[in-house]
């Protein structure tokens, strides 16, 4: 077995362009959230979203690769080029041939779908754009990803709603831990504030008018997101040999399944995940300092994940810090856990944790250390990042400082 | 039909039972009908009546709707339907 550590990070998401931005609005205890700007908003109920603004894909991408990405590949590749670009690495001969990218994107092209479906059954046109397949199709940000950096061994898409980046990233872990590849790139992506993204949230009635308040009593409902979060997941010695700059090592990871219920969430199912990542990590509950929480600020979610941290660490629960930064970017569904991952980085290599921002009172289901609105220093060596999806698919990933 | 017997068809379809079988004072809890089948009654009266039902599911206690039984339910379809049809 090998070790996993993390050398390149990049992002794009409603608090920053790319990773330093998103950190410091992370520290600053920014909220990313505001009106959300697209065509036919007005008859939506939900009117608020963790919206990327000033994201321009004129200048950046020319047209022909326009007609090829959607917002959700446009997202990806801005991530991986601040990922790949930090970690120094190029690929070429047998490690292009063994170094792949496997990411997470629960919807894949949702606003190539809505604008294609508008124009077929809104505008009654008979013709679409011949690369409507191609731009919408869930693997394209991970195929655009590998074409643009020749990454030419194992690369494909995992979609577990909610959990998608962190299913993938245990992916690639295991792919590098296991010496299947030397290095991974691996993270998730989501772009679904669109009008038939948003419209088809509303339905379930869990979304805040408002805003996103993990843990606070008076919350009332998760807020959307969009972005991308991409890393450069590479072999440990590897990245010695050649003088990487380690932002931290993956140490384990777990999935599970509740095998219960389609949407609401499992305390025992959330428990088993936290757990098993903790002793595939080999690490003891006493040792994590961090959890990024997935902290949706729907009612159902945000005590049962309490009580499943409060049962796996038992009292070492009360002295341990959770924060959900969802309350700051919004939910990123598929690309959310790749995007909370940068929190747990902040917290391993720069001693701050991400504050649970809109905290306005005290819930007793939620009686952990949320590290309400404001940033906190802190020594923190394990930290773990939660992902609780639709379906009942968890997947936690614990994290170590190097 | 009345808008009594109508919500009562659509909650009894949800419930799997004969509309004659869901009395006035049943609760949602009563018949089996858990949060998904909620969310989903209302879609169905919503779609029905043509109106808006005000509720959260995070929050179904501080909704602006009343579902402690399907009389509740009921009179609050009624009123919503005299406030937005008038």
């Amino acid at each position: 077995m090998h070790r996993v550590v993390i050398t390149g990070a990049g992002t794009v998401n409603a608090l920053g362009h790319d990773v330093p931005e998103t950190l410091e609005a992370m520290r600053e205890g920014r909220c990313g959230i505001g009106e959300l700007d697209f065509q036919d908003v007005d008859r939506l109920a939900i009117k608020i979203g963790g919206q990327v603004r000033g994201f321009e894909a004129e200048g950046r991408y020319n047209r022909q690769q326009m007609s090829l990405y959607d917002r959700f590949t446009q997202f990806t590749l801005a991530a991986a080029k601040e990922a790949i670009e930090q970690s120094g690495l190029s690929f070429a001969g047998e490690e292009a041939a063994k170094s792949g990218v496997i990411l997470g994107t629960a919807a894949g092209g949702v606003s190539t779908w809505d604008q294609n479906y508008r124009l077929v059954y809104e505008e009654g046109k008979n013709r679409v754009h011949p690369f409507v397949v191609p731009k919408l199709m869930n693997n394209a940000a991970a195929s655009h990803v590998s074409m643009e950096w020749n990454l030419k061994g194992p690369s494909f898409t995992v979609a577990t709603a909610c959990a998608s980046s962190n299913h993938a990233m245990a992916q690639a872990f295991q792919m590098v831990r296991s010496g299947m590849a030397p290095v991974m790139i691996t993270g998730g992506s989501e772009s679904m504030l669109c009008f038939g993204g948003v419209k088809a949230w509303e339905g379930l009635r869990v979304m805040s008018k408002d805003a996103c308040r993990p843990f606070s009593a008076n919350r009332n409902g998760m807020v959307q997101g969009e972005g991308a979060g991409v890393f450069v997941f590479e072999e440990y010695e590897h990245a010695r040999a050649r003088g990487a700059d380690i932002l931290c090592e993956v140490a384990g990871f777990a999935m599970s399944s509740d095998a219960a219920d389609i949407v609401m969430p499992s305390k025992n199912g959330a428990a088993r995940a936290m757990a098993g990542a903790l002793t595939d990590a080999r690490v003891n509950a006493d040792e994590v300092g961090y959890i990024n929480a997935h902290g949706t600020g729907t009612a159902a979610n945000d005590k049962t994940e309490c009580a499943a941290v409060a049962d796996v660490f038992g009292p070492h629960a009360d002295k341990l810090m959770i924060s959900s930064t969802k309350s700051m970017h919004g939910h990123l569904i598929g690309g959310t856990g790749a995007v909370e991952l940068l929190a747990c980085i902040m917290a391993l290599r720069d001693g701050i944790v991400a504050p649970t921002i809109g905290y306005e009172e005290p819930d007793p289901e939620c009686a952990l250390d949320v590290v309400p609105n404001d940033a906190r220093e802190a020594q923190v060596s394990v930290a773990l990042s939660n992902a609780f999806a639709f379906g009942g698919m968890n997947a936690v990933l614990a994290l170590r400082r190097v | 039909m009345s808008i009594k017997d109508k919500v009562i068809e659509i909650v009894a379809e949800q419930a799997v039972l004969e509309p004659a079988d869901v009395g006035l004072t049943n609760t949602l809890e009563d018949l089996g009908i858990d949060s998904l089948g909620l969310v989903e009654s209302i879609f169905a009266i919503e779609e029905e009546f043509d109106i808006q039902v005000p509720f959260n599911a995070n929050a179904p206690k501080e909704s602006d709707f009343d579902i402690s039984n399907v009389q509740s339910i009921i009179s609050g379809i009624e009123r919503l339907i005299a406030e937005q049809k008038s």
